[in-house]
């Protein structure tokens, strides 16, 4: 049986037929076609899913579709604005805190969910904030360093 | 304008990870009609197929195709190295999880309805579940293997302390965040184009073939790249390929097999759990004087490349330390699990382990501290340069690097240190160790240290480069990228290294055993120099200066003579002038061997060093640990791209501290792997990254003949981890000194509680034991 969900992806409105029982993680990628995010796990535990729903960081393969009805979904894919890299994007780039890439877009939305409450997160905050999100190919600690990085350069964007 | 080689770089696709962009299989644009194919697997660890009925599956809707082993082909044969690995089996199955029929249907929903009409009978057959089980019932895979030197026999009894115990490491799953996946799509003249996330596109290319019977040039196999692969993907992603293919055969429409997370870990082999005998001695000094080393490895039920693995550990069960007398045998043990395989290290930090819980041991058993008693032993001139397969120790970079740690790790005020923070602290203490690490680079497989490359430049300068080696995230096409812009004097925007692909290398080698960019690397720079020779002749002419004077091929520029030419316009002018624009380049390894038989040869053409100075923490309470610093300095040689050298180097440690202290795989005594997420198999996370992690490049080290003196890095820094196990074993002594420690791998927050309740308890140890040499000192 599929469902209409209307929601808002990356600020453009959508409306999709999806099966009942089909994930916000399956819509994206094989309905919507936004790839970005990545299925690691299926069931909560590695974080290459995570999307922001209202700003809030979600893991959307333990979301149904029909829960993101009438909200804000923001991928990867939508993190840049008007062409320009997000700040948490441009970090990770720059600070070589990626290497297969596989874990990277919902590392980058874990970190962009942390900078928008904690805009100077100290290491603490930001360990925990990516506890969720593992990665198999890093030692963590460029990644560590690009959410520096980006918290940096939003203090200060000339800097 | 400089060149790109020797300084840090941006990821070559880092731009494109940034913003979602980049592609694995599973991203692809599902091409139309796409099938999914769902794998039916064995339930039970060993037992006759009585009854496979699958005539029900196959009549549910939107079920196209239910296939067996009867409905292959070609040669139902997936094994990469023996022939007995049957890709579906046929009237046996040797481990839970082992492939039987494969379902393609529309959606996997329907599929794994399918899945659940499929009627099977298995007459259970007696299962060996463990390495143990299968060395006490004298169930192998291959041959022992034998390396000789001396006699420890004699050795061991003039020696002052001689050491005896055993020492097990466990299996590790590679848990590369992407999982396996194949995307076959039938194509004309009834052959196949498959993505692939392999590390092997040729030999998944002779797989596929050789399943659906067709010769090699009937199936191309492309491989974007991976989302981490770590060995797993070096034979074992052949599996999905081949299945996919076999259901686009069946139904002549696209098929795509991927595996969730649970699947994956249930159907794939593993890191090859170890089991080691040893007996070491050492005389007053804390010098070796002999090692006998009997080893057994866990093949899971078929051969793999379980036979390389256990040579390959063998080959590093002296690490870093030269031994006057040995004797090591080893041999594969076969199980009823699933066929272990590559694993980063690949067998050498099984290997590596063995020595060093010895070392450790002895350190604590002579008084020495964990630095001092490595550097006694460290290979160096002659006689102490042989290794024990006779391949000679040249251009040692140990006791430098040795040196250079020691002092920017603050090693020795740290020692002291830490005996204070023990001497007043009751419940935490503190372990510091050195650990050094020896590599050997090369595939044992001597023929297999072979590359190709295939370099094109279009006519306005721009150039692709294809080559056989594949990106698992290790940055092999940053470094290929920067080689072939310095080869050609361009920018790196104007170089694009493109998907690999076998239409373009043919008969390539696994990018395995750290060597990707050594040999792809190798090969690029041969193609580009070809090509180089071809358009100087153009450039003289065209900047008009003669044979003798100097051209410069440098930031997309060609200069001589005072003028210069862009290198499109140089292009364009040798397209007009019909110069060949494209060219292969070639490369081989020279001079390597290895003749088992003999136990002697020269498996490797150089050695990676580095080492690594741990500090840990321990509660006495609970068992939990900390890794508190982590310092290393290591020999990547003239590194090509440092950022991405040191990544690796991060990045290995961290999975080696995984393997070693996280990481448990537990498997019921029905054979089925209990822990097959990661809600219940633990990588590491943020929050287990030393809390101070320092990481340093030797400097001023170029490896003669590798790539512009670089020098392999993958594998090496796995096994600094070992380290991690040596700081906890002084940790846990600082308890009760001079207590036999026995400490059982992996060192989870429970072993690391038992080892500190048996120090209390005085049991004597369970799995290690001392005994006195005839001049004996007894602990
Ligand atoms: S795929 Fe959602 S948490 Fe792993
Ligand atoms: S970069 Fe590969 S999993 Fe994080």
């Amino acid at each position: 049986m599929k469902q209409l969900v209307a929601f808002e992806i990356n600020g453009d409105p959508v409306e999709v037929a999806a099966p009942v029982h089909h994930t916000l993680l399956e819509v994206l990628r094989y309905g919507l076609g936004l790839t970005g995010s990545k299925q690691g796990c299926d069931k909560g535990d590695c974080g290459a899913c995570t999307v922001l729903v209202d700003g809030q960081p979600v893991l959307s393969c333990l979301t149904l579709a029909v829960a993101a009805r009438g909200k804000q979904v923001v991928t990867i894919e939508g993190l840049a604005k008007n062409g320009r890299l997000d700040p948490v994007q441009d970090a990770f780039d720059r600070c070589g805190a990626l290497q297969c890439g596989f874990c990277q877009s919902g590392m980058m939305i874990s970190a962009r969910a942390l900078l928008n409450e904690h805009p100077c997160p100290t290491r603490e905050q930001t360990k925990l904030a990516l506890s969720g999100n593992l990665c198999r190919c890093t030692g963590y600690t460029k990644i560590f360093e690009a959410v520096d990085a980006a918290a940096l350069q939003e203090a200060d964007p000339k800097a | 304008m400089n060149s790109p080689l020797h300084r840090p770089a941006l990821h070559e696709s880092g731009h494109r990870h940034a913003n979602g962009e980049a592609l694995y299989v599973d991203d692809l644009p599902p091409p139309r009609g796409m099938l999914h194919g769902l794998v039916y697997v064995s339930p039970v660890a060993h037992g006759k197929i009585l009854r496979l009925d699958v005539s029900a599956a196959r009549a549910l809707p939107g079920v196209h195709a239910v296939l067996t082993a009867a409905d292959i082909p070609g040669h139902n044969d997936i094994a990469p190295v023996g022939k007995d690995e049957p890709l579906l089996a046929t009237d046996t199955v040797h481990c839970v999880g082992q492939h039987v029929a494969l379902i393609v249907a529309e959606s996997l929903a329907q599929a794994r309805r399918a899945q659940a009409a499929i009627v099977a009978e298995y007459q259970p057959l007696p299962a060996i579940l463990s390495l143990k089980e299968a060395m006490a019932a004298g169930s192998y895979l291959t041959q022992p293997h034998l390396i000789r030197r001396g006699d420890v026999q004699v050795a061991l009894q003039s020696s002052a302390l001689v050491l005896e115990g055993e020492v097990e490491t466990g299996a590790q799953d590679h848990f590369y965040l992407e999982t396996q996946v194949a995307l076959v799509v039938p194509e004309e003249e009834g052959g196949y184009r498959v993505w692939s996330s392999t590390q092997h596109p040729s030999e998944v290319q002779a797989k596929v073939a050789e399943i659906m019977g067709l010769a090699r040039h009937q199936v191309v196999v492309e491989t974007p790249r991976m989302g981490g692969g770590f060995g797993g993907k070096e034979t074992q992603g052949a599996h999905f390929a081949a299945l996919a293919a076999l259901g686009a055969g069946a139904t002549r429409r696209p098929v795509k097999v991927w595996l969730n997370r649970d699947q994956d870990m249930t159907q794939t082999g593993k890191r090859h759990p170890f089991h080691s005998k040893y007996r070491c001695g050492f005389d007053r000094d804390g010098k070796i004087t002999g090692l006998w080393v009997e080893t057994h490895s866990d093949g899971g039920w078929s051969l793999d490349l379980s036979r390389a693995i256990l040579d390959r550990c063998l080959f590093h069960l002296d690490n870093a330390y030269y031994l006057p007398n040995l004797h090591f045998s080893g041999r594969v043990c076969r199980t009823h699990q699933p066929s272990n395989t590559a694993f980063r290290g690949f067998g050498g930090p099984q290997g590596v382990a063995v020595i060093e819980v010895i070392l450790e041991r002895a350190a604590l058993a002579l008084g020495l501290d964990s630095a001092e008693i490595r550097a006694r032993n460290y290979y160096g001139p002659a006689p102490r340069d042989r290794t024990p397969y006779d391949q000679e120790v040249k251009d040692c970079r140990l006791d430098r690097i040795h040196r250079e740690l020691l002092l920017s790790a603050d090693y020795q005020n740290r020692l002291a240190e830490v005996a204070a923070y023990n001497q007043t602290s009751r419940y935490q203490k503190r372990g510091l160790a050195f650990q050094p690490v020896k590599f050997g680079i090369s595939f044992t497989h001597s023929m297999l240290n072979q590359a190709g490359a295939l370099v094109l430049i279009y006519a306005d300068g721009s150039v692709q480069v294809n080559h056989g080696g594949t990106e698992m995230g290790q940055g092999l096409q940053t470094k290929i990228r920067a080689i072939a812009a310095h080869e050609l004097g361009l920018l790196v925007e104007q170089v694009r290294v493109m998907t690999t692909a076998t239409d373009k290398v043919p008969n390539t080698s696994a990018t395995a055993a750290s060597s990707g960019a050594d040999l792809n690397g190798a090969a690029v720079k041969l193609a580009c120099e070809t090509l180089r020779e071809r358009l100087s002749p153009v450039a003289r002419s065209l900047l008009g200066i003669g044979e003798a004077e100097d051209l410069s091929y440098q930031g997309g520029t060609v200069r001589g003579g005072g003028r210069s030419v862009s290198f499109g316009e140089l292009a364009a002018v040798a397209y007009a002038r019909q110069i060949s624009l494209s060219a292969t380049g070639y490369y081989r390894t020279p001079d390597i061997r290895y003749d088992p038989a003999i136990g002697r040869g020269k498996p490797f053409h150089y050695f990676a060093y580095g080492a690594a100075v741990v500090e840990v923490e321990v509660s006495g309470l609970t068992g939990e640990h900390k890794v508190r610093r982590v310092d290393i300095l290591h020999d990547v040689g003239d590194s090509l791209v440092p950022t991405i050298d040191v990544g690796q180097i991060e990045g290995g440690f961290i999975q080696g501290l995984g393997w070693l202290t996280t990481e448990e795989l537990v498997v019921d005594a029905q054979g089925r792997l209990l822990t097959h997420s990661p809600d219940t198999y633990k990588i590491p996370t943020a929050g287990d990254a030393p809390r101070d992690f320092r990481v340093a490049l030797l400097t001023g080290a170029p490896q003669a003949d590798v790539v512009h003196g670089s020098k392999a890095v993958g594998e090496p820094p796995l096994m600094l981890a070992i380290g991690v196990v040596s700081a906890l074993r002084r940790a846990i002594d600082a308890f009760r000194p001079g207590a036999e420690v026995t400490l059982a791998i992996p060192c989870t927050p429970e072993s690391v509680l038992r080892a500190i309740t048996s120090l209390e308890t005085h049991e004597s140890g369970g799995n290690t034991r001392a005994i006195a040499g005839s001049a004996g000192i007894v602990i």
